[in-house]
């Protein structure tokens, strides 16, 4: 029998991994929702960003803020060639095309990462005190990964509701022929989205780097993961995506400490495809 | 014309083992294998593809196919014959379990994706998690049989054996394709693409329908995995299930082109030919570098080639005749 304070810390760092979830689920959702296209790469992106980090840190020793405000602007210069590259000549192609160019983008830079940085495993060390609470023990760098995310999707919410730009964000993602009707310009939306979109690949990378370490496969485990958070949460629904990103690496923490790490992601993929038929609008959605 | 050349091609596919190619003849006969098998499998994916049923989970059912007779084997010494069948009926559980709901609630477009590639990842964590049995990430190799051949267990030193099997199912491949490109289910399934209400209001059972090719499209997957299993005696729940395998199978497919019967195959032969390329050009130096290039022609294609190669070439011809015969009027 596994001993439950294991499992309530489990549970504790389900909910701290939880916040950075939702912040990678919330980034993707953006552009899901404005451009109606996933993008099967985007943990590729915060696979790059972490990266970024890392050598900034280690190699040119920056401090680890320095290195994530570099990291955020480098996510966002990302989805912003990702847009004009891959995805703006594809705004009217068939669905499938669409998800096989962002997938020939997870091939081409899982492998250049490989072919670049070998597949050791990196991670930046910062001597960040473990607290215990209770008998359990937390990594201080989880809390703070939780709290930054947080306040980063608090920001998001204010960027969205009270400047211009988030406004027409928000209008397009809920009709994007009416927004070509009212006259107003949708490249210039899809360039904001998907650099905010980027930016918070970004900002998760640097979270991400202070709790795991980084490998050109980090994306194999956490993508399939993000998308289904994003879909589970509801597009547009930031509420929804907290609460699916919680459930979700609940789940995953707590069964992988209960059974294993790989039967812990089963469950969650299984509880994500039944959810899609129960609740197909997203976790928080009424049921038609 | 097209009958004359059709027969020319399988001449020269059923002479090809006996070809002088020096050195070569093992090395080639790999390679034509392993196309006439991922041209079978991505034959199968298209069954639904075309339909817009676009599924990045087909590992899935390949994974489920080769595990089951390679398992089945191993443990209980079931020969291969009668393993394709459990491994056929667990692909169409699959494909049951996961299509009925799926078309029930109307899941469709990137939802249908999503859910396809959730299966796909289901079954290849499942594959690494029961590793005792399973031989988990390390992948497991099929019990070799005693002797140099053995009818029974499907294996067979000679390449050419292997080689013809494969030819034979890839052309029983392109004959369910046909089959179901010249049935009335073809229309009605068109129909269900273009506009799932529109369809039901005329009297097309849709779910029915899709059920039914997503069944034959499982089956058919998974005896392309048995296929492989046979041939390469090792199955791996990476090289066999999740996203990676998945997307490489949709990506042949639309390269070849997924409307025409030939499309899977041209795709297959060229991303096979391309990636043994490159992992020939750059060996073990630069590792990762094969990947890169894959990857980046893959984009280019998509972005160059929307209709895919085959597709797109026969457009431009159809283009060219249309001419030619509008000019002497």
């Amino acid at each position: 029998m596994i001993d439950p304070i294991f499992i309530a810390e489990a549970a504790l760092n389900g909910i701290l991994l939880g916040g950075v979830m939702a912040l990678l689920a919330l980034g993707l959702n953006l552009i899901f929702g404005v451009l109606d296209i996933v993008w099967i790469a985007y943990v590729e992106l915060v696979m790059l960003c972490m990266y970024l980090v890392y050598f900034l840190v280690t190699g040119y020793g920056w401090p680890i803020w320095l290195g994530g405000l570099a990291s955020v602007a480098f996510g966002a210069v990302l989805g912003v060639a990702v847009h004009l590259l891959i995805i703006s000549p594809l705004l009217n192609s068939a669905a499938i095309n669409q998800f096989l160019a962002t997938g020939g983008l997870l091939f081409f830079l899982q492998s250049f990462a490989t072919f670049l940085w070998t597949t050791d495993h990196r991670t930046v060390r910062l001597n960040l005190p473990i607290i215990e609470v209770a008998g359990m023990f937390l990594s201080f760098a989880r809390l703070i990964a939780f709290v930054v995310a947080i306040l980063a999707m608090i920001g998001l919410y204010l960027f969205l509701r009270h400047t211009f730009i988030g406004t027409a964000i928000r209008a397009v993602s809920q009709d994007r022929d009416a927004m070509r009707l009212m006259g107003a310009n949708p490249q210039r939306v899809y360039v904001v989205t998907s650099a905010v979109g980027g930016a918070m690949a970004g900002l998760a990378g640097a979270l991400l780097i202070i709790q795991y370490s980084v490998h050109p496969y980090f994306g194999a485990a956490f993508g399939p993961l993000t998308f289904m958070i994003c879909v589970l949460g509801g597009l547009g629904n930031m509420v929804g995506a907290v609460v699916a990103a919680v459930i979700m690496s609940e789940i995953i923490s707590v069964g992988g400490v209960m059974m294993s790490t790989e039967m812990g992601y089963v469950i969650a993929f299984v509880l994500f495809i039944v959810m899609m038929f129960a609740r197909p609008g997203g976790i928080l959605a009424k049921r038609e | 014309m097209a009958r004359l050349t059709a027969a020319a091609v399988l001449a020269i596919i059923a002479a090809a083992p006996f070809l002088p190619m020096g050195g070569m003849r093992q090395y080639a006969l790999h390679v034509l294998v392993q196309i006439f098998i991922w041209s079978f499998i991505g034959g199968a994916w298209s069954l639904m593809g075309r339909f817009g049923l676009i599924s990045l989970g087909h590992g899935a059912f390949l994974g489920a196919g080769a595990y089951t007779t390679t398992l089945l084997w191993n443990f209980w010494g079931l020969t291969p014959w009668l393993g394709v069948l459990v491994a056929v009926a667990g692909a169409v559980v699959i494909g049951l379990v996961l299509g009925y709901p799926c078309f029930r609630f109307r899941v469709v477009g990137h939802y249908f994706a999503l859910v396809t590639l959730a299966v796909g990842e289901v079954v290849r964590l499942l594959v690494i998690a029961e590793r005792d049995w399973t031989g988990g990430s390390l992948g497991v190799t099929l019990k070799a049989s005693a002797g140099e051949a053995s009818l029974a267990a499907i294996q067979f030193a000679d390449k050419r054996v292997f080689y013809y099997a494969s030819v034979v199912v890839w052309l029983g491949g392109l004959w369910v394709w046909r089959r179901v490109d010249r049935s009335m289910a073809r229309s009605a399934l068109e129909a269900i693409g273009e506009d799932e209400t529109a369809a039901a209001s005329v009297g097309i059972h849709v779910t029915r329908f899709k059920l039914a090719i997503t069944v034959l499209s499982a089956a058919l997957t998974a005896v392309g995995g048995v296929l492989y299993a046979q041939y390469f005696t090792y199955v791996n729940p990476d090289t066999l299930s999740g996203i990676g395998v998945s997307l490489r199978i949709v990506f042949a497919v639309v390269l070849g082109g997924m409307y025409s019967l030939l499309g899977p195959t041209v795709g297959s032969a060229l991303t096979i030919a391309l990636s043994e390329y490159l992992r020939v050009l750059f060996g073990l130096k630069f590792i990762g570098m094969a990947e890169t290039i894959y990857g980046l022609v893959l984009i280019l294609c998509i972005i160059f080639l929307p209709a895919g190669i085959y597709g797109s070439l026969r457009a431009a011809i159809a283009r060219r005749m249309a001419r030619r015969r509008a000019a002497p009027a």
